[in-house]
């Protein structure tokens, strides 16, 4: 016997004492806990985001659409960054201020190539304001996972309110199991040594959050066609 | 290879040597009082804390009453998806299996994110003994690794090490494993935690092979979860173009939407924190995943049974597999806080380690037998567990069938237990029944608490500190009483630092 029917076999015979129970599993756990906590205007959401990812460490910074260009060639040039790693699909218009030289997220890059570039600029799938939690899905503008661990700089780039949720229920909503997903609660942390928190280990050690206004554009968020994909 | 610490004393010898360790015991006791002090605010800020608790229980019970259903449909997701299937009746089995897919890819090294099943079934030795060096990524696991010692807690396994003890750790031991530690080392957090991200990267950034346990599989979508601090998983689970997976069955949840319930509560009740700094979910493989080029191109999941079944079909011990490793019921056990991990003699540590290392092994070692004594009964670790495990009960269920025996499951088969005459287990209760009675303060405390525990069967002696304080050695034991000790943290006066 295959240790699969084995192992299946055995589970059967261990759950023989339970009866039968035919509930759909919509109906078989009760889900009346809160999808958040605590009513919010999209303003405060955005505010709560802010203040949970600095609590967690994240460098948190703000500006409005057409501000964007000339932020983040402030804070590569502030970090004294001589390279970045930009996935394929973020925005051009984004770096366009900057002088850093561009490295290409590409398959074919070693892992050391990227050990030597100095940041990396993302956008992101959507953010949790409850937990200040940043969710990236590998879309085009956000790249592949490792370009976002391997450089000790990263800046992520979300748009607000539109990618804002409150919660972790309203974020699992909102993302496509499908996709390799990385959460990010402020940077790479340890606290193994005395319970002493010491940040960075092996990802970034400086993860800076630009909360970009979207309000004015009305962009809808960049997910939304991955809950058409879930539907 | 059972995962048995081979020849580990039973729970009461080792216990007794820790409680000397006064090193040992003021971290434990810092480290402990410090997660509970965060974790009951964590937990604080969410007002539906127990309704999410009881999903969180509802859940898993589900999932486990038709665990067969739900591994088929997992082991379908995840081939859809690109992956493997494997499945493993026992530790031997999942060693071998392990061990040939590393040889496939021509390797005789792998990185490894910290996994209590890998643990378990002695993978690193297995893979050693194959001429394969298994390097593990976390820093807690490095310190242990390169100290040639066990983990003592699920969470912080490097409890036990000062700052001091790991500096010399890394300068001594970490040029035999690859990038030496730096000159003039000190022991800083900071300078500890650079060296060791420099020692591993050259290891992350060359491996070709990952290896990793998950904290939770979706069997809807044959999605794995990975729950982290450092990065050391992303590395694990992203870099290498092999990534094998070795995951316990009862790791399981039903539908994508489940895990809303568990990432609320799992860090929360674990670091204390609103959410970990890393999560990384994954289904399948770059290949199986359309019009994408990200992580693995080969990806191996091992489906390990090893006592799980058996534990199955224990009706009460059965809930101890809702256990999703948070560690909680550790930092509360004032068993645990005095004898430290290393006397349960087995990889799960603290209340669930003696309500779950018994079941998945059996009590036929001495350890495993005097595991369920190593309980004050207190009932604390059933208050913080995120998924309602009442390990209360279950220590006097295991307690009742050591000393009285009955009917139990082995390796699939039902087998009918003698009673432990004159076991270890007796032995152990018998003498902690001593110190009890001639301590009326202690005992008091622990019988108002045992009574709490519902199928309490006066066979099973209450009181506190059992097993541990059978040294006797009073003065060693703690500064405050245990019934102090409940008092001034079951009143909410719980100043920690
Ligand atoms: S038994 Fe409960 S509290 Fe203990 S580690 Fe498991 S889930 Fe956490």
């Amino acid at each position: 016997m295959s240790s699969r029917d084995l192992i299946l076999g055995r589970v059967r015979r261990a759950t023989a004492d339970i009866r039968d129970d035919d509930t759909p599993y919509e109906r078989a756990v009760d889900r009346s806990y809160l999808r958040e906590h605590g009513e919010r205007t999209p303003a405060q959401t955005v505010a709560l985001l802010a203040e949970n990812l600095a609590d967690y460490r994240a460098v948190v910074h703000r500006c409005a659409a057409d501000a964007l260009p000339a932020t983040l060639a402030g804070l590569l040039a502030a970090r004294g960054s001589g390279t970045v790693v930009v996935p394929e699909g973020l925005d051009g218009a984004w770096l366009a201020e900057s002088e850093v030289t561009r490295v290409a997220d590409r398959a074919t890059g070693t892992a050391h190539e990227l050990d030597a570039v100095d940041s990396v600029v993302t956008a992101c799938a959507v953010a949790v304001a409850e937990t200040g939690t940043i969710v990236l899905d590998a879309s085009p503008d956000q790249g592949r996972r490792r370009i976002t661990l391997v450089p000790d700089h990263h800046i992520c780039v979300v748009r607000v309110p539109g990618q804002v949720v409150s919660s972790v229920p309203q974020a699992l909503e909102r993302l496509d199991p499908a996709r390799p997903l990385t959460w990010i609660s402020g940077p790479s942390a340890t606290s193994d040594i005395e319970l002493d928190r010491v940040e960075g280990v092996h990802g970034p050690r400086t993860l800076e959050v630009v909360l970009v206004d979207d309000a004015s554009q009305g962009v809808p968020p960049s997910s939304g066609e991955h809950v058409a994909r879930l539907a | 290879m059972s995962g048995t610490f081979v020849g580990m004393p039973a729970f009461p010898v080792a216990a007794q040597e820790a409680v000397h360790d006064s090193t040992l015991r003021g971290n434990l006791r810092h480290a402990t009082h410090t997660i509970r002090a965060k974790r009951e605010k964590a937990v604080a800020e969410v007002s539906d804390w127990a309704a999410l608790r009881e999903a969180g229980k509802q859940i898993k019970d589900h999932t486990l009453r038709h665990l067969d259903r739900y591994l088929v449909q997992l082991e379908e997701a995840v081939t859809a998806a690109g992956g493997v299937v494997h499945w493993a009746a026992d530790a031997d089995e999942a060693n071998r299996i392990v061990t040939a897919l590393v040889r496939m890819t021509g390797e005789t090294e792998v990185v490894k994110v910290k996994s209590m099943a890998t643990q378990e079934i002695g993978l690193n030795e297995a893979l050693e003994a194959a001429g394969i060096h298994a390097y593990e990524t976390d820093l807690a696991e490095l310190i242990v690794q390169l100290g040639k010692d066990r983990p003592s807690h699920i969470l912080v396994p490097a409890i036990h090490r000062n700052r001091g003890e790991i500096r010399d750790i890394f300068a001594r031991e970490m040029g035999e494993w690859g990038r030496p530690a730096p000159e003039g080392l000190t022991d800083t957090p900071a300078e500890l935690a650079e060296a060791a991200r420099l020692h591993l990267r050259e290891k992350f950034l060359r491996a070709k092979v990952g290896i990793s346990g998950a904290n939770f599989m979706v069997a809807e979508t044959g999605t794995l979860v990975v729950v982290e601090s450092e990065g050391n998983g992303r590395m694990c689970l992203t870099l290498p173009e092999t990534l094998i997976s070795v995951v316990g069955i009862e790791k399981i949840v039903p539908s994508w939407r489940d895990l809303e319930v568990f990432l609320q509560t799992l860090p929360r009740s674990s670091t204390a924190e609103r959410m970990n700094p890393y999560t990384s979910m994954w289904t399948g493989t770059k290949d199986g995943r359309a019009g994408e080029d990200d992580g693995p191109g080969t990806f191996h999941l091992v489906l390990l049974d090893n006592g799980r079944t058996d534990t199955l079909a224990d009706e009460v011990g059965r809930q101890a597999l809702r256990c999703i490793r948070c560690s909680a019921c550790l930092n509360v056990c004032p068993v645990y806080e005095r004898a430290g991990g290393h006397a349960y003699g087995s990889v799960y540590p603290g209340p669930i380690g003696a309500i779950l290392s018994p079941q998945l092994r059996g009590t036929g070692s001495e350890i495993d037998a005097s595991l369920p004594y190593a309980s004050s009964l207190c009932g604390a670790c059933y208050e913080v567990c995120p998924v309602a495990i009442d390990i209360p009960e279950v220590l006097v269920h295991l307690r009742e069938r050591i000393a009285e025996g009955g009917p139990a499951t082995r390796d699939g088969n039902r087998v009918l237990l003698k009673p432990a005459k004159g076991h270890a287990a007796e032995r152990a209760a018998m003498r902690a029944a001593r110190w009890a009675f001639s301590h009326p303060g202690a005992l008091r405390g622990g019988q108002r608490l045992a009574s709490r525990t519902r199928r309490f069967h006066p066979r099973t002696l209450p009181g506190p500190g059992r097993a541990w304080s059978a040294t006797r050695d009073l003065p060693e034991v703690p500064a405050e009483s245990f019934r102090d000790w409940w008092q001034r943290t079951r009143g909410g006066k719980d100043v920690t630092k």
